[in-house]
């Protein structure tokens, strides 16, 4: 079970988390603008690194914020 | 009796037990393990090998045991279906049977009781034995303010000879007794099982989370392999002295040893003074090997066969002796116990003088180490030879050459995987079965690893051994749950009604973690005939639900409105104050998530209502994206679903029984239109009424704070006696709102479900942008064939269709698989209203077939014929909703 670094709360269990997948997915302003292929990519493509990864996580069970941080997905170690 | 007149290190000798094993009492003294016992007792037959039917007897002296596998009823009636004879600590009037390899779950629910504890240190010292307590005093020595925790697998600490370097428990370290590790897990969680830790607790589970990991785990010995090695009798070298030493037993008279190193000298030295005749020392080292074994009547061992090696490395054949023997002490050198190291990603390198795998680096988790045996520092050991199997001495007949006890699989099961092309370690674990039984291949893995390293002609560091895995030891259901099973398994969730509707009789159901009353059935009445009575009730004069589960959110902020615009699909940036409505979610791939009515209850605060179980899901949903994608909106969401209780009064007569209970509001159609709420006084209690209805009857939702909700409902039932109000559960809830064709979210949908798909175009907002509204232009979404709620009327008024029955053409040939399927039955019910049965259901373009027939087969055979109509099949020109009379009395229709 991952220890995760909650920026408010300090270090908590995994099981009080959310995970919110990649971070820095940035919402399209003008959806409309975007072509089929574009908005399915916002949608449904994500990166898939073995290495660093700026993820998002929920605070479910704690202080119930959402944050970002970079994690190593084949360590697990949190880098920042 | 091979029990010692002296000697015993964790016997009491004061304190004699009885214990029964196969129905057979015996002596023992508290301390004694069950193994030691029964050795003690000269019981060496004490299971029976799980495919090939073989005697087994006691192999080690720990938590390795591959053979003497028992079931245990403790003393207070726990039975334990399957465990080591090596691992039961004896307890006064203890039975123990023997098993054939496995036991069997227990059927009925364990009766121990079992806990879970949390501990938090900064340094966490596996293993109890001398280099263990060495690190735990010095750790503490090193930072006194740091907690350290000791788990020792040993229920007495042997820490150190004559208990000098023992740790004390307290002042900054603590030892649990009884603890072994079970799996080391990332950023140091650790999880460890302690047995009785206190006199009424079978078992606790530790879940340890510690800054710094000491690995103490020792080593354990490893056997030999040659042809017959699995007699009763023939057990690893140092569990002779464990026996002998430890428990004042002496486990044979005559024994020959059989080994690669100099760790078996001090065993000799114990057999002596045990008094066991050494008939023969047999080293590999010499060039001398064990190459079978005989056993007498009883399958026990009687004579071992030994033979020099030849220039090849072979048996001599030519020179084979025999020597009487009922005990041989084998010993292959001595695996570190690296399985937690390696669990903790720790690499392992393969140390050729030890002829071991020993810890090389720590992985992620740095602040890791081993130390002592489990390091690779084994006292005394010698050189090791490198003979880890002994040939068979004539043919190529390999077949009781046993690598694995507990298996029963062999050198014979090896070969075969070899030869059928087999290469990585972990597909031979998985062919051969080596390493899979309970005991984790702790005598069979690496041994397993060399002897296909030979076959395949490679080093054994190459080869490597199949990944350590958790549990390292076994460990119970029960031990997992702890007390987290029944009522405590997960929290129930009750309204402030709750003790009302037991008192009515209500059948409960369970909608998430809440309790619902499913229907009120009156003595002798069926669920079929309860649900009819109470919809038809409802329909004709008055019901009442209680409708607290309901989730409920506070959503407040000068930018409240705009926040629901961007939420729902349509447009609550206009609602007036003191209006409701309804309102339908999407996630951004524009599938339907959840539905309810908002309400405004001032300028900047909005009451949201939410499907019973998606409400933390939804405010999840809303937090997400106020908090991710719209910081800049001055707008915030609170629960407040367990603030109201929630009372729905609902059917022609509500109006009439809400102004009794409300004196001061004004109750008509005109001064309380639909879709409104008013702050009220009902019962003497101050709440909000809302004007809502999802059952299309004249309805009224009362809502005051929880606290008096017993008191509201009871009110209720009082002022409604006059008009035969009945109480109402989920299931009339779900006909009578299945006949207006409400969906719900999460039975009519899938999470594949556009507001389209439901027919809901109305209510998806063409001039403002919202979750999911790019999504639902994708060319995916506006498929012609996609499935669309419709209604279904079976053409024999009288057959219901079961839910998720599938739709197929009228002129399928069901025969011909696949059947081509056009949709499924998502509702289905008896209906009061209609006198007949009908259903909700998903089709493929299913708005366009109404009128159609269609066919839904049922499983073992028939079908059921239904017409596809619309999804409202009852009053669809909503007459009812304001309850007005014909001038008959009856509501009009």
């Amino acid at each position: 079970m991952l220890l995760i670094p909650c920026p408010w709360c300090g270090p908590r269990d995994e099981t009080e988390f959310k995970y919110g997948g990649q971070a820095g997915i940035e919402s399209p302003t003008d959806p409309d603008a975007l072509t089929d292929e574009e908005w399915v990519a916002y949608l449904f493509l994500r990166d898939n690194p073995k290495g660093p990864f700026r993820e998002r996580w929920y605070h479910v069970a704690g202080c119930r914020r959402w944050f970002d941080r970079t994690r190593d997905t084949f360590t697990y170690e949190f880098l920042g | 009796m091979s029990r010692l007149a002296t000697g015993g290190s964790r016997i009491d000798r004061a304190r004699p037990i009885t214990f029964e094993f196969d129905g057979v009492a015996y002596p023992a003294f508290v301390g004694d393990t069950l193994a030691s016992a029964l050795l003690a007792n000269d019981v060496t037959v004490v299971a029976t090998s799980i495919y090939d039917g073989r005697p087994r007897g006691i192999f080690s002296a720990g938590p390795e045991e591959p053979n003497a596998l028992v079931g245990v009823e403790w003393p207070g009636g726990t039975t334990e279906s399957m465990l080591r004879a090596t691992e039961v600590e004896l307890l006064d009037g203890l039975s123990a049977w023997p098993l054939a390899g496995r036991g069997r779950l227990e059927a009925e629910v364990a009766p121990g009781r079992f806990d879970h504890r949390h501990a938090h240190v900064e340094v966490l010292v596996i293993g109890g034995g001398a280099s263990g307590s060495a690190a735990a005093i010095a750790a503490h020595a090193a930072n006194p303010d740091d907690r350290v925790l000791l788990l020792d697998a040993e229920p007495e600490s042997v820490g150190a000879p004559g208990g000098s370097g023992v740790p004390p428990s307290g002042a900054g370290i603590e030892r649990l007794p009884a603890t072994t590790a079970l799996g080391v897990y990332d950023h140091g969680y650790v999880t460890a099982a302690q047995r009785h830790p206190t006199p009424r607790t079978e078992g606790r589970l530790w879940h340890i989370r510690a800054a710094r990991i000491v690995m103490a785990t020792g080593a354990t010995e490893r056997p030999i392999v040659f042809a017959n090695d699995d007699r009763p009798g023939i057990m690893l070298a140092s569990a002779a002295s464990s026996y002998i030493a430890g428990y004042g037993v002496r486990p044979g008279t005559t024994a020959v040893i059989f080994t690669t190193n100099d760790t078996t000298d001090p065993v000799a030295a114990d057999l002596a003074t045990a008094g066991i005749a050494l008939a023969e020392t047999v080293d590999a080292r010499r060039g001398e090997v064990v190459v079978d074994t005989l056993a007498d009547d009883a399958g026990r061992l009687r004579a071992v066969r030994i033979a020099p090696l030849d220039a090849a490395g072979s048996p001599d054949e030519a020179r084979v002796r025999e020597v009487a023997a009922d005990l041989l002490l084998v010993s292959g050198g001595w695996n570190p116990n690296v399985a937690l190291w390696s669990q903790a990603r720790g690499t392992l390198r393969f140390d050729d003088a030890l002829q071991a795998f020993v810890p090389d680096k720590p992985g992620p988790f740095r602040a890791l180490e081993a130390t002592g045996r489990a390091a690779g520092v084994i006292a005394g050991i010698g050189m090791v030879a490198l003979t880890w199997i002994v040939p068979p001495l004539t043919g190529d007949d390999w077949s009781t050459h046993y690598v694995d006890l507990q298996r029963d699989a062999t050198a014979a099961d090896l070969r075969r995987a070899l030869g059928a092309g087999l290469q990585s370690i972990e597909h031979v674990k998985r062919y051969t079965t080596i390493g899979t039984a309970a005991d984790q291949g702790k005598t069979s893995g690496v041994v397993a690893s060399a002897i296909a390293a030979s076959l395949l002609g490679q080093e054994v560091g190459a080869v490597g051994v199949p990944t350590y895995r958790p549990p390292l030891i076994p460990v119970s259901f029960a031990q997992l749950a702890g007390r987290d099973r029944g009522l405590l398994l997960d929290p129930t969730r009750v309204t402030p009604i709750h003790d009302a509707h037991v008192a009515l009789g209500a059948v409960f159901e369970d909608v998430g973690q809440w309790k619902r009353p499913r229907y009120y059935p009156k003595p002798g009445e069926s669920m079929d005939d309860a649900v009819l009575r109470e919809g038809s009730a409802t329909r004709s004069a008055v019901g009442v639900m209680d409708a607290s589960t309901l989730g409920k959110i506070d959503i407040q902020g000068p930018d409240a409105g705009v926040f629901l615009d961007r939420v729902y699909t349509n447009t609550f940036s206009s609602l007036k104050v003191g209006s409701c409505r309804y309102g339908l979610m999407c996630r951004v791939d524009g599938m339907v998530f959840d539905d309810g009515v908002t309400s405004r209850l001032a300028d900047d605060r909005f009451h949201m209502t939410t499907t019973t179980g998606n409400a933390a899901a939804v405010l999840d949903h809303l937090e997400e994206w106020i908090q991710t994608e719209w910081p800049d909106l001055r707008v915030r969401a609170t629960s407040v679903t367990e603030h109201w209780a929630t009372v729905a009064v609902v059917g022609p007569r509500a109006r009439d029984v809400v102004a009794t209970l409300a004196p001061d509001l004004d109750v008509t159609a005109e001064g309380f239109p639909f879709m409104t709420w008013r702050d009220a006084v009902v019962a003497g209690i101050a709440g909000r009424v809302f004007r809502i209805s999802f059952s299309g009857e004249l309805a009224y939702e009362l809502n005051v704070p929880s606290w008096y909700g017993r008191s509201l409902w009871e009110a209720v039932l009082a002022a409604g006696a006059p008009h035969g109000i009945t109480p109402y559960g989920t299931e009339a809830m779900h006909v009578l709102r299945a006949e207006k064709g409400y969906p719900i979210i999460g039975q009519e949908t899938d999470g594949t479900t556009t507001p389209q798909d439901l027919g809901m175009d109305g209510l998806v907002s063409k001039k403002k942008d919202f979750i999911g509204r790019r999504s639902q232009r994708r060319p995916d979404s506006v498929r012609p064939d996609r499935k669309q709620l419709v209604g279904l009327l079976p053409v024999d008024p009288d057959a219901l269709l079961p839910e998720g029955a599938q739709l197929v053409a009228l002129d399928a040939d069901l025969t011909r698989v696949p059947v081509p399927m056009l949709g499924h039955v998502t509702s289905s019910y008896r209906s009061a209203a209609l006198g007949r049965t009908f259903a909700l259901a998903m089709i493929k373009g299913g708005r366009d077939r109404i009128g159609e027939r269609l066919l839904a087969p049922m499983v073992g055979g028939g079908t059921i014929e239904v017409e596809v109509t619309g999804s409202v099949v009852f009053d669809p020109e909503n007459r009812r909703r304001d309850g007005e009379l014909n001038e008959h009395g009856q509501p009009a229709t």
